[in-house]
């Protein structure tokens, strides 16, 4: 919340009197304008041209009331959640098998989990299903709406999942490769025993957030006959005629859930930070398209900046954020930080990039040039986004 | 390879894809627009306009797809009789265009923000130290650099509303290309696989060129710091 008013407030001067009143006004203004448009859109719900009162009691009862819950909304919600949990696990499952395929040695097991990763990723979910679905009912699998749905989802997620692997396994410092192959493991192993169960915890807070994916994409199978809370819900519309009613309660329940989902996700990152040196974010970064356009060391690096502005010293990254991004390698961490003007193997002639302070052996030099040192940290740090871009 | 040449003989496959790309492109525009509106709210002085704006994001983010297309059609269209046209077809198209513009709009502002992320807090001073009031330094210095920086969002934003756009046979729009697969299967239930190849390799070939123009633009338009 902090931050959201520190990066407004940037934007414009700290509002005198005079700026107070305007913007007082203008709040009044914008809030009159809302409440009329609230009020539009309930007169339109009272009256519709030719149509019942849809704000009539009698139409909003029967989508409330004990009966409809028991009989429609629960067990459409069991089914939706009962789908999206096999579906999660599943895409788990499918994410580390194709996630690790893609970071094994062999180029032949590479190129097999690049294909199936970058298919499952381009081809809309909703095809899928639909696939599934006519495909297992034609082979006579019983059930086939519920399988569609969850295999779908498996292979579009699974191939969210092996991307964040990849780029979690990607972000870890290189010492903990080099670490893992000077103790005398083979690259396989190092992988398998150092790699990828630190890269599990840093994408367990993406994985929360393709929860919210998957809980929200279940409303696909809707389609497709399966009989979750969105189909239940128009089944009990077209009994009582209130489909907008029980439309709405349908909406409000999904919106429930993924909130405290997404609110999950956002809680999480501090936990996991201490179980693993890669660094955790709650966004799922991996990006959608095939040769991963993604700005996210720029976007990172922005919110390092913010990080540091605003949380006073509280937890500071270890490792610098332009390590980070799919596909950016990160083997030369140490090389590169050099380069960009901090030298890791003598501390004590650097400026501090956390900090920005000068070391004890320059300040006395730097006397008279008062809070030189500040802005010139600050200058390095956006060079660093620069540079970042750049490779 | 015979059975190819015939299902695209038989059905109009490239008119489809056709329909999905307009849906995409309307609902880019207006979602494009709505966004922007969107981010300057949510970073605009006023507070009710931070509130509203902040409120239509998680609504629209933390709702499934699927019932917003839904609702435009047994809700918005059925009940409140909102209509675009007297078509049934026309109409349904822009009902489904507006339930794609609504959703991804949410989309849109969350990728700009993270592009106005990206622009240092030296521009925003300097902006401010010229005279510039909120309007002006929103739209001449902040935007435009937060364009440059969301590009790669923005891209796969656009790349998730191409396939979206399938969901709008959730909204009765019947000549697009899941309606179209589905019915093609339903009459064609030995070719299931080919069909299913036709419809996925077209959305494979439709967004690989999107992804390395996302990937081409990211790098080319990103502001050298």
């Amino acid at each position: 919340m902090a931050s959201k008013n520190n990066e407004s407030s940037v934007l414009f001067d700290q509002p005198g009197p005079k700026g107070r009143r305007m913007i007082r006004i203008a709040n009044w203004i914008a809030g009159v304008i809302f409440a009329i448009v609230v009020v539009l859109i309930l007169l339109r719900l009272h009256n519709p041209p030719d149509g019942e009162n849809q704000l009539d009691w009698e139409l909003w009862r029967p989508a409330l009331e004990g009966e409809a819950w028991t009989d429609f909304y629960l067990p459409g919600l069991w089914m939706t959640i009962q789908a999206s949990i096999v579906a999660v696990i599943g895409s788990v499952v499918f994410g580390l098998v194709f996630g690790v395929g893609r970071l094994l040695p062999n180029p032949l097991a590479r190129a097999v989990s690049a294909v199936v990763v970058e298919f499952c990723r381009a081809v809309p979910v909703l095809l899928m299903m639909i696939f599934f679905w006519r495909g297992f009912a034609f082979a006579g699998i019983g059930n086939s709406s519920y399988w569609a749905v969850v295999l779908a989802l498996i292979l579009y997620n699974g191939s969210v999942v092996a991307e964040l692997v990849r780029s979690g396994v990607g972000n870890l410092p290189s010492g903990q490769r080099e670490a893992s192959l000077a103790l005398g493991l083979t690259e396989t192993q190092s992988l398998m025993q150092i790699e990828v169960p630190q890269a599990i915890f840093a994408m367990l807070p993406a994985a929360v957030t393709q929860l919210v994916v998957v809980l929200k994409d279940t409303a696909l199978g809707s389609i497709i006959m399966y009989t979750d809370l969105l189909q239940e819900s128009r089944r009990l519309g077209s009994m009582y005629f209130n489909i907008l009613q029980t439309l709405v309660v349908a909406a409000v329940i999904y919106f429930v859930i993924c909130w405290l989902l997404s609110r999950l996700a956002e809680w999480l990152p501090e936990k996991m930070r201490s179980r693993t040196a890669a660094p955790t974010e709650a966004e799922a970064v991996a990006p959608i398209a095939i040769m991963d356009p993604s700005n996210v060391n720029q976007i990172a690096v922005a919110k390092e900046v913010e990080e540091r502005r605003f949380s006073a010293g509280a937890g500071e990254r270890q490792y610098h954020v332009h390590h980070r991004g799919s596909n950016a390698s990160i083997r030369e961490w140490r090389r590169t930080r050099y380069m960009q003007g901090y030298d890791e193997t003598h501390p004590e002639s650097q400026v501090d990039p956390l900090t920005g302070e000068f070391p004890a052996a320059l300040r006395s030099q730097r006397k008279g040039k008062g809070g030189f040192g500040r802005s010139e940290s600050k200058g390095s740090e956006s060079k660093d986004g620069g540079k970042d871009t750049a490779k | 390879m015979d059975a190819f040449m015939e299902l695209f003989r038989e059905y109009d496959v490239l008119g489809a894809f056709l329909v999905n790309i307009e849906l995409t492109l309307w609902s880019a525009l207006f979602s494009l627009i709505l966004g922007v509106v969107l981010v300057m709210m949510r970073i605009s002085p006023i507070s009710s306009l931070r509130t509203v704006a902040g409120a239509y994001v998680e609504l629209f983010k933390n709702m499934p797809l699927t019932i917003i297309m839904v609702f435009m059609v047994l809700g918005v269209y059925a009940q409140l009789k909102l209509e675009f046209s007297d078509t049934f077809a026309t109409n349904f198209f822009w009902l489904a265009v507006t339930g794609l513009s609504l959703y991804t709009a949410a989309f849109v502002c969350e990728a700009l923000r993270s592009g106005i992320n990206t622009v240092p807090l030296g521009q925003a001073e300097a902006a401010r130290a010229l005279g510039l009031n909120f309007m002006q330094s929103a739209s001449l210095i902040i935007l435009p650099q937060a364009f440059r920086g969301s590009v790669a969002p923005l891209g796969n934003t656009l790349i998730a509303l191409l396939k979206n756009s399938t969901v709008a046979a959730a909204a009765s729009v019947s000549t697009e290309t899941s309606s179209l697969m589905k019915e093609m299967i339903e009459f064609h239930a030995d070719a299931i696989v080919q069909i299913f190849l036709i419809f996925a390799i077209g959305y494979v070939i439709m967004i690989i060129p999107i992804g390395v123009l996302t990937t081409y633009l990211s790098n080319k338009l990103a502001v050298r710091r």
